[in-house]
């Protein structure tokens, strides 16, 4: 098994852990999305709630969700490690500053992965962990109480904090992806010219849709419900 | 025309080092590194230290050149080295700062010239092809794809300044060693060791301390030579067969 | 003094094959425990170092760049020979050989440049076994052009890399025993002295470039491969530190100097453009294909803008003087045409010293795409350095130095008359006579290193497996280290008003307008005094700064240019004394009614070795006669 540390302690295979972990978060929003969308769906959160309960209760389930934070955990302490490695390659900064020839985004991905980082903090704490742990109001479709999680959301996007600091950071999960998403292809050796425009536009199309879509969630309870 | 130079000068390793300010009397013909020639007259003429700076060729090639200027690795031209930059790049009166390339990789040995002998050892870790003098069959008897040995020459063309890790925010020597992997990884000479090669090339980099590729791509927009950051798409591919065929 | 070039008894084809199998051979055992140091790390010194380390000797390779690989070979353009025949144009071994030869202007050592053509072919197998990515065709094979003066197409090329790539090889080679301890490198050491002990190269004298210190190494043997000295004329296409001191300390040391007066100056360069330029361009030759050369009829419209020139006033004057080969003339006619048209004021540009190279003819006759395919590196490179546009006006180009055909003497085994000490490469005055063809330096370098040297530095070690390293706390080299750092201090010492580079670039002057393109005795003789004079000023009133113990770079130059000013002494001394016109050695007053270089082969069909008496004194001169049992002696004639 050395053969594993050998590459996953290399840095390329460090990337490579963050291309694989990138991707299925990416895969992962598109599903907690379509999820999410629920909410609009106008029946008073009865679909929302009831998909909230699937989620938290089917064994099968529970262990992807598992993975899926391990995946999280995984991409964030990787992350970070590789921010503080690449740092300690460059002790000494420049006088003039690089800008030419990359992205910001591209130059940014620590900044805009701990921004996330924060939001994630909050987002689990106001959703997961007051579903888990708090006391949740609860409410009957006719088959025994269940969970009230659309009123915990509809509650917490009426407050315009809230709303400002999920647009703000679907804003900067949007930056991560517009270079992460491509990037994440030229990191598993990817690159061709034939699919480079296509992966670029996927891409960019991704980083727009998605965090689009979850931004609209908040925005419309604010505007609309409240 | 008159340039304000602001310049790094750094006695020795140990130096904590700062910028000078100087003025220089060049004219639009005269080629960057004459523009320095002059200033170290006159620092001599005055009986002060020149700049030390690394050249050698001064076309182009050798890749000993290194300076970085207002901001770019080998100043603002796109595709030239700082020995082919000429003083028309510039306007009378323009201020331009000029400093070593800055990694751990490449400690500072006086003014601007660094230590790049990290790439030598990259390269000595298994950037050749394992065969004595005396081994090779005719060299016809193998025909290469036309593309694929163009390809492998864009690759090779790398001239090793290492203009890549000044120009990486993280410092990262992947289109180097990626060069060098896939100049050798296209040719069937080339083929059998290619694994192995990527493998020890890039544990020799980690191992000098360079950082990780991001992907942001400013390596292959400063390169003087203008290599692809598709090579660094082929050495991961390269090493990750490596790794999973076994061959670490 | 007689020297003994070791030439094998037996026909010509057959010498090397009969001396390599009779040369005397080290076992492996021995071979581990013997050390050779190599100068040098261009194409033949990576070469000879990577080939020896395979064989199994320890090596220590030295160069003053920060990395092998920067070493100046790199620069080379154009291509390589090799009598492969893939194009099937009758090319051949003896082919090969005669052009080399003859183009020499008869003026090298038959049996050296036969087996040069015979080893060859097999660079070539080397270097595409290794990974150099030379040009190929679309059928997968390997392309070639022609160059300069040959009727066949024999020259194989990366673009306009080709030196690049064949380093990158040797260096790849290298690398590999460097990794595997085969091979000790000495980066950023300059070598500063040959140690002797009773009568032998046993060691060198070396320091340190960054902390100054000075070294000892000992070796069996000691093999220069520190290239040429052209930076001897300040400008030149060289490197910036390419330079004579390692072969100069060996000739003081009485390693004989042969030949230092052959010099080739290319026609194609790109004209110096102010006082501050440091080092001249390379426009490689084959632009002479489709450009034609011409500078105005008349005086008064060298300053017009040349487009507004008419035909009719314009001069192509290789066209004109030698109809048969036109702009194609080699490399020494083409060089000293230009210089005419200059010296009778007709001369084009700001300064009045270039000529024209144009391609408008071209264009329209193949199209603008085609000259693109062609040259547009070399297109671009003009630009950049000139700010002109060459699809759009013609060129300016200017004759520059570019290669020392001279060199230290080495017989047929590359040996100097040394004993263990060996020259290769653009260091030894072996193949090109008096005139060198295009892509034969680089064929010749890598010949010498992998296919030539590792063989007959056998011959010598094979009697020296029972001499132990000898240590290097030996008086000689205590001597000699002593030498060193004497000279060291006294440079320090002298703290007067002058730069290093200005009395380079005075030097550089007098070589270039007495003992460059075409030389006279009067010239000769004033540059004697000269020289002389501008060196005891060196040693009185140059100014270096900083101590010996740190990084440098004036302290470097500085020693560099005192071995120059000593040098240039000598290839005067031997312009002088070669009363007759051959290749890139032209004396005013040896031409023949035409005009044409006189070659007076029944005089000086020799090679002048130099041996060093001294500084400042004459060096004596010790021929080599040269015999032609397979040629014969041939008037070059392009008309
Ligand atoms: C612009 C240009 C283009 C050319 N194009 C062609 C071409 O197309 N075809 C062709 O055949 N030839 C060409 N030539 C000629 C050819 O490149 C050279 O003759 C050849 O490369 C010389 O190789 P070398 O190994 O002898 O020496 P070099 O490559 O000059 O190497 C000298 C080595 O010696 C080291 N050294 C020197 N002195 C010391 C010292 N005192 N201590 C320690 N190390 C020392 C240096 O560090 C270096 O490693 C060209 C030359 C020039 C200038
Ligand atoms: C919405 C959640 C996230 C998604 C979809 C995501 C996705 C991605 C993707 C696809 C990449 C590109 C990988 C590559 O270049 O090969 C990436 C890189 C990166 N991510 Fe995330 N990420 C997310 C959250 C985070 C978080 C919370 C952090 C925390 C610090 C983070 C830090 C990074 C860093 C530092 C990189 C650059 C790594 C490198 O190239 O060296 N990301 N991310
Ligand atoms: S000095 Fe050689 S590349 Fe600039």
């Amino acid at each position: 098994m050395s053969w594993i540390s050998n590459v996953l302690g290399s840095s390329i295979g460090k990337k490579l852990l963050m291309a694989l972990s990138g991707l299925f978060i990416c895969f992962f929003l598109v599903i907690h999305l379509t999820g999410n969308l629920q909410l609009l769906a106008g029946d008073g959160g009865q679909a929302f709630n009831e998909y909230a309960k699937l989620m938290t209760s089917n064994p099968l389930i529970k262990f992807v969700s598992i993975g899926t934070y391990l995946v999280f955990l995984l991409h964030i302490i990787d992350g970070l490690m590789l921010v503080f490695a690449n740092k300690k390659a460059r002790p000494v900064k420049y006088a003039v500053g690089a800008k030419a020839g990359s992205s910001i985004s591209s130059r940014n991905m620590g900044i805009l992965g701990s921004i996330i980082l924060v939001f994630l903090v909050i987002h689990l704490y106001n959703f997961w962990f007051v579903y888990k742990f708090g006391s949740m109001p609860t409410v009957d479709y006719g088959h025994g109480p269940v969970k009230d999680l659309y009123k915990v959301v509809a509650m917490a996007f009426a407050n315009p904090a809230y709303v400002i600091l999920y647009v703000l950071s679907m804003v900067a999960i949007a930056f991560h992806l517009i270079h992460g998403f491509a990037s994440a292809f030229q990191t598993l050796g990817l690159n061709h010219a034939k699919y480079n425009g296509l992966i670029k536009i996927a891409g960019i199309a991704y980083s727009i849709l998605i965090p689009l879509g979850f931004a609209i969630i908040p925005i419309y309870f604010y505007l609309v419900l409240a | 025309m008159k340039v304000k130079v602001k310049v790094w000068r750094q006695k020795n390793a140990k130096d904590k080092g700062g910028f000078k300010e100087y003025e220089v009397l060049t004219d639009p013909d005269s080629s960057f590194l004459e523009m320095m020639d002059v200033l170290n007259q006159d620092l001599l003429n005055k009986k002060e230290d020149p700049v030390a700076f690394d050249h050698d060729c001064r076309e182009g090639i050798c890749g000993a050149c290194s300076m970085y200027i207002n901001g770019q690795p080998h100043g603002p031209s796109k595709g030239t080295t700082t020995c082919q930059l000429h003083m028309r790049s510039f306007k009378n009166g323009d201020s331009i700062t000029i400093e070593p390339w800055r990694a751990s990789a490449f400690p500072v040995i006086k003014d601007l010239v660094v230590d790049r002998t990290a790439f030598d050892r990259i390269i000595q870790a298994g950037g050749y092809i394992s065969v004595n003098t005396g081994n090779a069959v005719d060299a016809n008897s193998i025909p290469i794809e036309k593309d694929k040995a163009d390809e492998a020459f864009a690759a090779a063309a790398c001239i090793g300044c290492g203009a890549c890790v000044a120009a990486c925010k993280n410092a990262s020597a992947m289109l180097f060693v990626s060069a060098k992997v896939s100049h050798l990884a296209l040719l069937p000479q080339g083929a059998p060791e290619a694994d192995l090669r990527a493998a020890k090339m890039l544990n020799q980099m980690d191992e000098e301390g360079f950082g990780s590729c991001t992907n942001t791509q400013a390596c292959e927009a400063m390169c003087p030579k203008e290599i692809s950051i598709k090579h660094i798409a082929r050495l991961n591919r390269q090493f990750f067969k490596s790794g999973f065929s076994g061959n670490q | 003094m007689q020297l003994d070039s070791k030439i094998p008894k037996g026909d010509l084809a057959d010498k090397w094959t009969n001396y390599k199998s009779k040369v005397k051979l080290v076992s492996p055992a021995n071979k581990r425990r013997i050390e050779v140091i190599v100068i040098g790390s261009g194409l033949a010194g990576a070469s000879a170092a990577a080939s020896m380390a395979e064989m199994g000797y320890k090596v220590k390779c030295f160069c003053f760049q920060d990395s092998p690989r920067r070493a100046h070979s790199i620069a080379a353009q154009g291509g390589i020979n090799a009598a492969k025949n893939y194009q099937n144009d009758g090319d051949s071994v003896f082919r090969l050989f005669y052009d080399t030869i003859k183009g020499g202007d008869f003026r090298s050592r038959e049996a050296n440049v036969h087996r040069l053509a015979e080893v060859s072919a097999s660079i070539i197998d080397q270097c595409v076994a290794q990974g150099v990515p030379f040009a190929r065709e679309y059928g997968g094979l390997l392309a070639n052009r022609s160059f300069g003066g040959v009727q066949v197409s024999r020259t194989f090329y990366a673009s306009g890399q080709t030196g690049q790539q064949l380093l990158l090889g040797a260096y790849s080679a290298l690398s590999r025993q460097i990794g595997k301890g085969q091979v000790e490198m000495f980066n950023r050491h300059e070598m500063l002295d040959v140690v002797m002990i009773d009568g032998k190269a046993r060691g060198i004298i070396s320091r340190e470039l960054i902390t100054g210190k000075i070294d000892r190494h000992f070796g069996h043997a000691v093999v220069l491969a520190s290239g040429g000295y052209g930076n001897v004329f300040f400008l030149s296409t060289n490197a910036m530190g390419s330079n004579v001191t390692a072969a100069w300390k060996a000739h003081k040391r009485g390693a004989l100097m042969a030949n230092p007066c052959f010099t080739q100056i290319h026609p194609t360069c790109i004209p110096v453009a102010g006082e501050h330029q440091s080092k001249l361009t390379l426009m490689s030759e084959s632009l002479r294909n489709d450009g034609r050369v011409w500078v105005p009829k008349k005086k008064e419209d060298c300053n017009k803008d040349p487009r507004q020139i008419k035909e009719e006033d314009r001069d192509y004057y290789l066209e004109r003087i030698y109809p048969a080969f036109g702009n194609l003339v080699p490399r020494d006619v083409a060089s000293r045409a230009a210089k005419y048209m200059v010296d009778e004021g007709r001369g084009v540009g700001k300064t009045g010293v270039a000529v024209y190279l144009d391609f408008s003819d071209a264009i329209k006759r193949l199209g603008k795409h085609v000259i693109e395919e062609r040259y547009s590196n070399l297109f671009e490179m003009y630009q950049r350095i000139t700010d002109e546009n060459p699809y759009e006006q013609p060129m300016r180009i200017y004759p520059a130095v570019h290669y020392t055909m001279g060199g230290l003497w080495v017989d047929y085994e590359l040996s100097t008359n040394i004993p263990g000490l060996y020259a290769i490469g653009e260091a030894n005055f072996s193949d090109h006579g008096a005139n060198r063809l295009g892509a034969s330096a680089l064929m010749q370098g890598l010949a010498d290193g992998y296919f030539v040297l590792p063989y007959t530095i056998g011959n010598y070690l094979a009697n020296e497996i029972r001499v132990d390293a000898i240590p290097t706390t030996h008086v000689a080299f205590d001597e000699a280290e002593k030498k060193v750092k004497d000279r060291i201090a006294k440079l320090l010492s002298i703290q007067g008003n002058q730069t290093v580079d200005h009395f380079h670039k005075k030097l550089g002057k007098i070589m270039w307008d007495k003992c460059g393109m075409s030389r006279h005795g009067d010239g000769l003789r004033q540059a004697q005094k000269e020289i002389a004079q501008l060196r005891e000023e060196f040693w009185s009133d140059v100014y270096i700064p900083g101590t010996d113990a740190e990084f440098n770079p004036e302290l470097e130059k500085a020693g560099r240019v005192a071995d120059f000013l000593e040098l240039g002494e000598l290839m005067v001394l031997d312009a002088l004394t070669r009363e007759e016109s051959c290749g890139g050695h032209f004396r005013e007053e040896f031409r023949t009614a035409e005009g044409e270089a006189d070659r007076r082969d029944d005089l000086f069909t020799f090679v002048s070795a130099w041996n060093h008496t001294g500084v400042g004194q004459e060096a004596e001169l010790v021929k080599e006669e040269l015999e032609f049992n397979n040629v014969e002696l041939k008037v070059r004639s392009y008309k």
